[in-house]
């Protein structure tokens, strides 16, 4: 089978853009994804774009070239974005085309998402009664994580300040203020045991990123980022997932985001030690805690100490949301995995500027988790 | 519906979701299901069975106590629609309780302090008025409360 590799990454800032359409941040991401690479719009053969807000996000081509190409629309909540870049991958690794794009656009009002419950199969009381807010989740989650782990408030306050910290030197992040673990941790809590400063925001923005067969990169770029797995998968019976008005008694179930973990390790013929740089799904602090055992890269327990010693930091051993995360950067839906995924190709390329990691990043790591259960793992190498 | 004096001022926020009226000898209970090939038990109630897919299901009360699994606070006015709460905003906790055997349940907890609760702690189903209605209505609602009789009962004898 072919192998499929990045030779164009593009990023339109993330944040609030009063009166720009999301088909306009998605042109703008898709016009720096092909100068990066080197190619023009008519040489693409296929696409695949996700978004939550636009409901034809294919509309796209009338901003960019009516080509008469395949672009499909695809959405898996959270994951959408992890879900574009495999379905670009595995367009060029069956044979279907040699030069396809994932694009991926958002632009959600303020404030959190207020969807009706029976989208999500869920009865109305559930939601007039105040229990229908994904952000429930994320604080019992952590809740019974630090109760069973070790974690302290302290511990949530250092991934924030971190995350923000990076941000800060992240020209296209949306949060760019600095803020210390204690300035965090003064902020008002939210979702006990979660603070305002602990949480992501919806908000704006768009990227893209271009592919072709790895015996064509040559043509574009001496530097493509290999894809070497795309993994997804959605809850299993017993795990414990947002939006669950009830789940079943007994054995521990693991998250989605294990199963999609081990998955794409397993097909990228990479373990969690190659690991040399990591952007997880960090809705809020806590998530990011939890995320670092759920994908292998630490045993439950021990992000007390990597994280007291800056192991997650950029100059640590092992850097994690090294451009703000969705801490930083905020969540477009439909484009926050190929922000991920433009973060790790500029790393591995050694460009990230005053966010490089030291040393020579070999592989990177990228993770999405959302509603109802969803997961997505990508494992890039050079 | 009933109307009843007890009940008239009061209504359920959906049916099928807990007995009700509460009575002297039907006291309160959550309405959950039973899969009738599996056996797995759901709340609410539901017709498919999510473990083997059958589409033979039985009612079933669920237990009307049980333990603090995990808990979380909601300390601002979460989006209207679709939540129907007051105007006037209130925090108040969530958490999952552990029904031993059947099933872990979410629901509002009466306790708005997480400094009062803590995972472990013996928990009892009870109703609160979440919301009234323009007429006057109490809107109730299932929510599951700290159970001292419990833990008294429990240190007394340990
Ligand atoms: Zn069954």
């Amino acid at each position: 089978m072919t192998e499929a590799v990045i030779i164009g990454v593009g990023l339109h800032p993330f944040g609030r853009f009063p009166g720009k359409p999301a088909l306009d941040m998605g042109a703008d991401a898709v016009r720096l994804a092909l100068a990066d690479a080197g190619v023009k719009w008519p040489q693409i053969q296929g696409g695949y774009i996700g978004s939550y807000e636009v409901a034809n996000p294919d509309a796209i081509v009338g901003r960019l070239g009516l080509t008469g190409i395949p672009l499909r629309g695809v959405f898996n909540g959270c994951a959408t974005a992890g879900t574009a870049i495999a379905l670009a991958a595995r367009a060029i690794e069956t044979g279907e085309h040699d030069l396809t794009i994932a694009i991926g656009l958002d632009k959600h009002p303020r404030g959190a998402f207020a969807a009706d419950p029976s989208v999500a199969g869920i009865p109305s009381w559930y939601g007039q009664t105040g229990l229908f807010l994904t952000t429930h989740f994320f604080g019992m989650k952590i809740n019974r994580y630090m109760h069973e782990h070790g974690i302290s408030h302290e511990t949530l306050a250092r991934v924030a300040s971190k995350n923000f910290g990076n941000a800060a030197m992240n020209e296209k992040a949306w949060r760019r203020t600095p803020l210390t673990p204690e300035e965090v941790l003064a902020s008002p809590v939210l979702n006990y045991p979660l603070r305002q400063y602990m949480y992501c925001g919806p908000d704006e923005g768009a990227a893209a990123i271009v592919l072709c067969r790895a015996d064509q990169a040559h043509k574009y770029t001496p530097t493509p980022v290999r894809v070497r797995s795309t993994a997804l998968r959605s809850r299993k019976l017993g795990a414990f997932e947002v939006q669950s008005p009830s789940f079943p008694v007994g054995e521990v179930v693991e998250s989605p985001t294990v199963d999609a973990s081990r998955a794409a390790y397993e097909l990228a013929g990479i373990g969690p030690e190659d690991v040399d740089v990591a952007q997880l799904q960090d809705t809020d602090a806590g998530s990011e805690i939890i995320h670092m055992a759920e994908n292998g890269l630490c045993k439950d327990g021990e992000q007390e100490r990597l994280i007291a010693e800056g192991a997650t930091e950029i100059g640590g051993r092992l850097p994690v949301n090294t451009d703000g995360g969705l801490l930083g950067n905020g969540e477009p839906i439909g484009a926050s995995g190929l922000r991920q995924i433009h973060e790790i190709v500029l790393q591995l390329r050694g460009t990230a500027g005053a966010r490089q990691i030291p040393g020579t990043p070999r592989v990177g790591y990228t993770h999405l988790y959302g509603a109802p259960g969803a997961s997505a793992v990508t494992i890039l190498s050079t | 519906m009933t109307t009843t004096d007890a009940t008239r001022a009061q209504q359920p926020v959906a049916d099928g979701l807990f007995t009700w009226p509460p009575t002297a000898d039907r006291p309160t209970r959550l309405i959950g299901s039973e899969c009738a090939d599996c056996g797995l038990v759901s709340f609410p109630a539901a017709p498919d069975c999510v473990r083997c897919a059958s589409a033979e299901s039985r009612q079933r009360l669920l237990a009307d106590r049980g333990t603090l699994w995990t808990y979380t606070t909601q300390d601002f006015r979460p989006p209207s629609p679709p939540y129907d709460g007051p105007e006037t905003f209130e925090p108040y906790a969530v958490g999952y309780i552990e029904l031993p055997g059947e099933l872990l349940v979410e629901a509002r907890l009466t306790e708005p302090d997480p400094r009062r609760l803590r995972i472990g702690q013996a928990m009892r189903l009870t109703l609160v008025p979440y919301t009234v209605r323009d007429d006057g209505t109490e809107v109730v609602t299932f929510a599951f409360t700290p159970d001292d009789e419990t833990v008294g009962s429990q240190e007394a004898t340990t």
